[in-house]
């Protein structure tokens, strides 16, 4: 059992399966953040009120955190085991043809988990209490954020590294399941591209719009 | 031409290496990349000084002995070649090049630019065989194959074993390696018999000789002499959802 749950492939197809799940919640939470662009606080905090508190919901929340544990802790494992297969490394460098992305999924993955905790210290930890804050009313949190440039910076940076992470993330998550096909895989790609474009897209015009134009 | 050539010495596996300079002042474009590396050692044999160490044996691109890292690529710039099959004439007059082992830490240095890759024979023993006795030839077309399927399968057996893929890979991963191997069966109805227990054997023994984790980078499938694809990574995985 315990081969079954730490082999290499078994690690990945976790991290795959993980970061699958969080790639569909990103839509999700996408929708609810454009109703932070009505002058009606209401919607939107209708919907986080919804989202705080129907029953599936929460089950999906659970999921979620696990999810984001998981793909976290798997990925920090893999990378070790991975730094340690090469102890010492090319003079030379390396000059092989590479999926840029690729390269740097740790780093993009560790920026996006910063602010995740960060995002967790505005949003997620008010609902549960741990920090001060009226959860009924995120809208003014949210557009109180939105109104200091620096958050806007970290937010606009951070979502461009989510972009990176997902350009690989997508596709390399179908191809560690096995879904591999001589004509859907390229399609994949193409839908991932654009998911990893339009999604970070989305949040910034968000950012933008609050910051600039209100 | 005239070429600088730096490259790593190390005297055993104990030893700490460091690269070396040499001027080499008359490499024929013509000549392969061992045979220029032969023309240095003969200068080094004659000036009393230890020759370089590397490993090689059919010089025809089949055996996979001779794998060095050439300025940042497995088998150096040119792809779908073996180092022995490498023309010096891709070089050009004036330029220095990086010679360095294969990195990886189930592929210990030896000496120089050999090392140890018997790590891929403790994979292939693992798994990587038909249990049956071999006996006389059977007929050939007793089992029927679809065509299509005995193609991927050789094109997976074309894999040479000559490491490059865990050379190219960032994490020194040799899952193109044992995906070929595990593909040239599982594609055969010979080799389903004992797809589950091969897949499941030749994984365990590539975690535990502490090869990297695969991250899809696709620089094994760019630097393979053999041009093995990673779609065959995607069927291992496959194979060894399939084997639980």
């Amino acid at each position: 059992m315990y081969k079954v749950l730490f082999s290499s492939i078994s690690k990945k197809f976790v991290m795959a399966l993980a970061g699958l799940f969080l790639i569909l919640f990103l839509p999700v939470h996408l929708i609810i953040n454009f109703m932070l662009l009505k002058n009606d606080p209401g919607p939107f905090n209708k919907a986080a009120h919804f989202m705080a508190t129907f029953p599936i919901v929460k089950i999906i929340e659970i999921l979620l955190i696990g999810a984001i544990l998981v793909h976290v802790f798997y990925g920090i494992f893999l990378q070790i085991q991975n730094w340690l297969a090469r102890p010492v490394g090319y003079v030379s460098g390396s000059k092989s043809e590479t999926s840029f992305f690729s390269k740097f999924m740790i780093w993009t993955g560790a920026s996006v988990l910063t602010f995740l905790i960060l995002h967790f210290f505005n949003f997620y930890f008010i609902k549960l209490g741990f920090v001060d804050g009226n959860p009924e009313d995120f809208y003014s949190v949210a557009h109180g954020l939105f109104k200091i440039p620096a958050y806007n910076y970290i937010y606009l940076v951070c979502f461009g590294i989510l972009g990176f992470h997902l350009f690989h993330a997508f596709s390399s998550a179908f191809q560690t399941l096995g879904l591999n096909h001589r004509i859907w895989t390229p399609v994949v790609k193409v839908f991932a591209w654009i998911y990893a474009i339009a999604i970070p897209a989305g949040f910034a015009i968000i950012s933008i719009t609050l910051w600039q134009f209100r | 031409m005239k070429l600088t050539l730096k490259i790593w010495r190390q005297k055993n596996a104990t030893s700490k290496g460091a690269f070396m300079t040499y001027k080499m002042d008359d490499v024929a474009p013509e000549m392969s990349f061992l045979e220029m590396l032969d023309a240095l050692n003969k200068k080094l044999v004659e000036g009393s000084n230890e020759p370089v160490a590397f490993d090689h044996d059919c010089r025809e691109g089949i055996c996979g002995s001779c794998g060095m890292y050439i300025n940042g690529h497995p088998h150096g710039p040119v792809p779908a070649v073996t180092t022995c099959l490498l023309s010096m004439r891709y070089f050009k007059d004036g330029d220095t090049v990086w010679i360095e082992p294969w990195r990886a830490k189930p592929f210990p240095v030896i000496k120089d630019l050999i090392v140890d890759r018997s790590a891929f024979d403790k994979i292939q023993s693992a798994g990587g065989f038909i249990s049956i006795n071999t006996g006389a030839a059977p007929e050939a077309n007793s089992i029927v194959v679809p065509r299509k399927d005995s193609d991927n399968a050789f094109d997976s057996a074309v894999c040479i074993g000559c490491g490059a893929c865990v050379a190219a890979c960032k994490n020194a991963s040799a899952m193109l390696f044992v995906s070929a191997k595990i593909s040239q069966f599982a594609l055969l109805p010979q080799g389903r018999v004992e797809a589950k227990e091969r897949v499941r054997a030749m994984v365990d023994k590539m975690d535990e000789l502490g090869f990297g984790n695969c991250s899809n980078t696709g620089a094994c499938e760019a630097e393979c002499p053999k041009q093995i694809k990673i779609t065959n990574i995607a069927r291992l995985n496959r194979e060894f959802y399939k084997a639980f």
